[in-house]
């Protein structure tokens, strides 16, 4: 009787989303939604009940009300690139894929803004306001597939973020719709508007407190000059060590990313990128300018390189030179996944003068445990990436990548730093949460989601893990020296 | 003279909870007006620089902790604050700083400062010291509630302590001065946005239109032979505008006149009657007479909004009350700010 009802009900629940959707489309049948089963994080899969891919505003909030009124969860999707799992379906929930919302609604050449479709990519953006000299400055590698929505969902970052800033630097304004039906336009095409930065809290926030349908980013004039430099390196250390003290000399470089020897090896086997085979590690490094300013620029980051020990340095000052220099780095998640049959892609960041130590501790773990780990990543904002090797067909593998990979992101807790940098918790990283934060943190989180989403159907069960799998596991930190609760009278 | 009071601070949240009153928190009072509900908790006492990583380019002070020390500091090792906070009338403390969330005159080139807090440690309406974000550059663990706590004027809660990026000093400045009318100067802001250049500022004022300059000093030089106008190395009016210390700011002016700020897309149309543009025009400051819905109605038409220079603002949309109350379920905090009765 029960599940009769409860069919009966699905039935009516699945014809109004129909309904709701005149441009957009309802997938139902499993065959056809096995794409949206799993993100960029692709041990982790689950089939959803439905997926919904509306075509305009209007559609979006109309399947939100349906999902609202009854009880439906709802999990946002952009192009699902994302690393953790945090577009990963729900069995009793909708997908919302947002990707045919995909139109660049206004390029404002004149206030350097672009107002976009959350479905819009990255890349898409730089292309449609390169002829204007203009570009959209946050590139992650996933650049030519990952959508402007996901993009503010994991406020992502990318190779020019250290000069340019992440997604939140790069936003001003943002149409979000609440899983209540409101439509909070936030910002504008200028800065700093009144009122609480919901902007910045949006920034990150991994569709749990609403569902993005408009962005408006702001666009930068491209730098006249470039330079890139390539620095080789004896040791990890040593290139670790240039890292510190080139930002601390002053320079800001447009990018700045390590490869250690496995990862620039397998690049090198990729790409044909050009880079030393016989190097423990080098420095990619992008500065920009006017012409004189990257000049400059170039002869002091040469000139410091060299002081910290780098053996061989080539500079590359022709766009094919460089962007032979950046498809090695470009390609390099894809070419560690030729060496080994499964990899894990870990996000820590740390603080840069900590590199060199933190390197030796993961190369240290990855002794103990006997699995592989290179490293790639964005060493300017200290922005691990850690590639632990594995195969998953190997009984017993994946419980020691997930078992390395939290103690790496311990390691990074430990010196200060965070469990992930840009690709979110998703539902990958609710563990190591239980590590980083302690239950009053956890608790305030739940709250400012309550206050969003007092019915916890947008993404439930992501980004923020809940206080009793952290006591669960055990990791539970206990701030200022207070135990959790015991002195605490209770308002 | 770094104290920490943190522990009396929480206390001082406690009580007034277990009380039922309300808090008014003050800092060095040189932004907030006097209110006279709730009892004052200052704030300032809090001071003293908690960590200093030149090389990190990274700073962590108590909220008291005023702008003056860090800004000394921070000259010492040729490194700045990006975002230029105000110390109006030579007062301010960080803390005050990140509440208010004013930005100084290199906004579009530097950042805000919500862009360069990194992390805060804040006690909140229930009495617990919390701490979010951290001192790296990036971060995406849990919801941004540092960046959160900028602007909010300390209705979420007290700030303890604050983490901010910083950034070199530049190694040479030049400001540039040009004559011109208002529509020419917002049209050649806007002009020199969509091209690459060492601008850290601009602002026009009074038929005068001036640039900063910042960078290297060879790049300085050309864009400054470029530009043309009166060069000049005398930066004093980029402080003086950070300060809100020109004349335009004066409080007292006759004929019934207000100063209205506006913040709203650069390239919008000017208002009518005297402005002080900067901000490649996305700030102006508009001193008239016209009936607040006027003044109101052109930021709307302009793309953003405005209000009355130096006031808070008022957080009372649904959304905004309920995360207050996520913070704060007392409305122990700043209950000016926020409608408190809707808590009821
Ligand atoms: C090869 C590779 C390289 C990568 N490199 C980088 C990198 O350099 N830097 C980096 O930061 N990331 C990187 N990523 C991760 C990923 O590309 C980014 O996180 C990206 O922003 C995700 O965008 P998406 O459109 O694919 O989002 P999805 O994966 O579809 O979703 C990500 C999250 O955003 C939510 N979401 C999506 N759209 C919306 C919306 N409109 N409204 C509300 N919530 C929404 C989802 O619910 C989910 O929680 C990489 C991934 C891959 C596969």
């Amino acid at each position: 009787m029960q599940l009769l009802l409860m069919a009966m009900n699905e039935t009516r629940v699945l014809e109004r989303l129909r309904g709701a959707l005149r441009i957009g489309t309802l997938i139902t049948e499993p065959a056809a939604m096995r794409p949206y089963e799993t993100d960029g994080l692709t041990a982790i899969r689950e089939m959803p009940w439905a997926v919904a891919l509306p075509g305009t505003e209007d559609e979006v909030r109309e399947v939100l009300a349906v999902c609202r009124e009854q009880g439906v969860p709802v999990v946002p999707r952009g192009a699902g690139t994302g690393l953790s799992g945090g577009a990963r379906p729900v069995s009793d929930g909708l997908v919302l894929g947002l990707s045919k919302l995909n139109r660049i609604l206004e390029v404002d050449v004149g206030n350097c803004t672009a107002r976009v479709q959350p479905g819009v990519r990255n890349l898409v953006i730089s292309e449609a306001v390169t002829e204007h000299g203009l570009y959209y400055a946050p590139d992650p590698s996933s650049q030519l597939a990952c959508s402007i929505g996901g993009n503010v969902a994991e406020n992502s970052g990318g190779v020019h973020c250290l000069k340019y800033g992440l997604t939140v630097h790069n936003v001003v304004g943002l149409k979000v719709r609440t899983i209540d039906g409101d439509l909070l336009e936030l910002g504008g095409k200028g800065f700093d508007y009144p009122g609480y930065d919901l902007l910045a809290l949006l920034c990150g926030s991994e569709g749990m407190l609403g569902v993005v349908t408009e962005v408006t980013v702001r666009l930068l004039p491209e730098a006249p000059e470039k330079v890139v430099l390539l620095a080789a390196f004896g040791t990890l250390e040593a290139a670790a060590g240039a890292v510190t003290r080139i930002i601390s000399e002053g320079i800001i470089p447009a990018g700045l990313e390590l490869m250690d020897q496995l990862t620039l090896r397998a690049a090198e086997d990729f790409a044909s990128a050009g880079y030393p085979r016989d190097a423990a590690a080098i420095l990619l490094c992008e500065l920009d300018g006017d012409a004189a300013e990257a000049r400059a620029l170039q002869s002091c980051a040469a000139r410091l390189f060299e002081e910290e020990g780098a053996y061989d340095i080539q500079q590359a000052r022709s766009a094919e030179q460089q962007a032979r220099l950046w498809a090695g780095r470009k390609a390099a998640f894809p070419a560690v996944g030729r060496i080994a049959p499964d990899y894990y892609c870990m996000d820590g960041t740390i603080p840069r003068a900590a590199l060199a130590e933190v390197l030796k501790g993961i190369g240290k773990l990855s002794k103990r445990y006997g699995l592989t780990v290179g490293n790639v990543f964005h060493a300017g904002d200290g922005n691990l990436h850690p590639l632990i090797l594995y195969d998953a067909n190997e009984e017993g593998q994946v419980e020691l990548a997930e078992a390395i990979g939290r103690e790496i992101l311990e390691l990074c807790v430990g010196v200060g730093g965070t469990v992930t940098g840009e690709h979110g918790v998703g539902v990958e990283k609710l563990t190591p949460m239980c590590a980083q934060f302690g239950t009053a943190e956890l608790a305030q989180f739940e709250r400012v989601k309550e206050a969003f989403d007092p019915q916890r159907l947008l993404n439930p069960g992501k980004a923020i893990p809940t206080l009793s799998r952290c006591a669960e596991y055990g990791g539970m930190h206990v701030h200022g020296g207070e135990l959790p609760f015991s002195k605490l009278e209770r308002f | 003279m770094a104290d920490d009071q943190g522990a009396q601070l929480v206390d001082a949240v406690r009580s007034a909870a277990a009380g039922q009153r309300q808090l008014i928190l003050v800092g060095a009072g040189s932004k907030a007006p006097p209110i006279d509900s709730g009892d004052a908790l200052p704030v300032v006492e809090h001071t003293g620089i908690v960590d200093y990583r030149p090389e990190e380019l990274v700073l962590t002070a108590r909220s008291g902790t005023p702008l003056r020390d860090i800004r000394e500091l921070l000259g010492q090792r040729r490194q700045q604050l990006p975002f230029e906070p105000p110390m109006i009338a030579g007062k301010g403390t960080l803390g005050g700083a990140v509440a208010t969330g004013w930005s100084g005159p290199g906004r579009p080139w530097r950042g805000s400062v919500r862009d360069a807090v990194l992390g805060v440690e804040m006690i909140n309406g229930l009495g617990e010291r919390l701490a979010f974000g951290g001192q790296v550059m990036k971060n995406v663990a849990g919801y941004d509630l540092s960046r959160l706590q900028t602007g909010a004027w300390g209705s979420l809660g007290i700030l303890l302590s604050v983490s901010v990026r910083l950034s070199p000093q530049p190694e040479l400045e030049r400001t540039c001065r040009l004559e011109c009318g208002a529509t020419d100067a917002l049209a050649w802001m806007r002009k020199w946005a969509r091209r690459f250049s060492p601008i850290s500022a601009t602002c026009f004022d009074g038929g005068v239109l001036s640039v900063r300059l910042s960078g290297m000093a060879e790049s300085v030089d050309a864009a400054a032979s470029r530009i043309g106008g009166e060069q000049s190395s005398d930066l004093g009016l980029w402080q003086a505008l950070r300060d809100r210390a020109l004349p335009t700011f004066r409080s007292a002016r006759p004929g019934g006149t207000a100063l209205w700020q506006i913040n709203c897309a650069p390239a919008a149309e000017l208002p009518t009657g005297p402005c002080l543009v900067e901000w490649g025009g996305a700030r102006r400051w508009w001193r008239t007479g016209e009936p607040p819905s006027a003044v109101c109605a052109y930021a709307a038409e302009a793309g953003g909004a405005a209000w009355p220079a130096g006031a808070a603002p008022s957080f009372q949309t649904p959304l905004m009350m309920r995360l207050k109350r996520a913070f704060d379920p007392k409305a122990l905090f700043n209950p000016h700010l926020a409608d408190a009765d809707a808590f009821q």
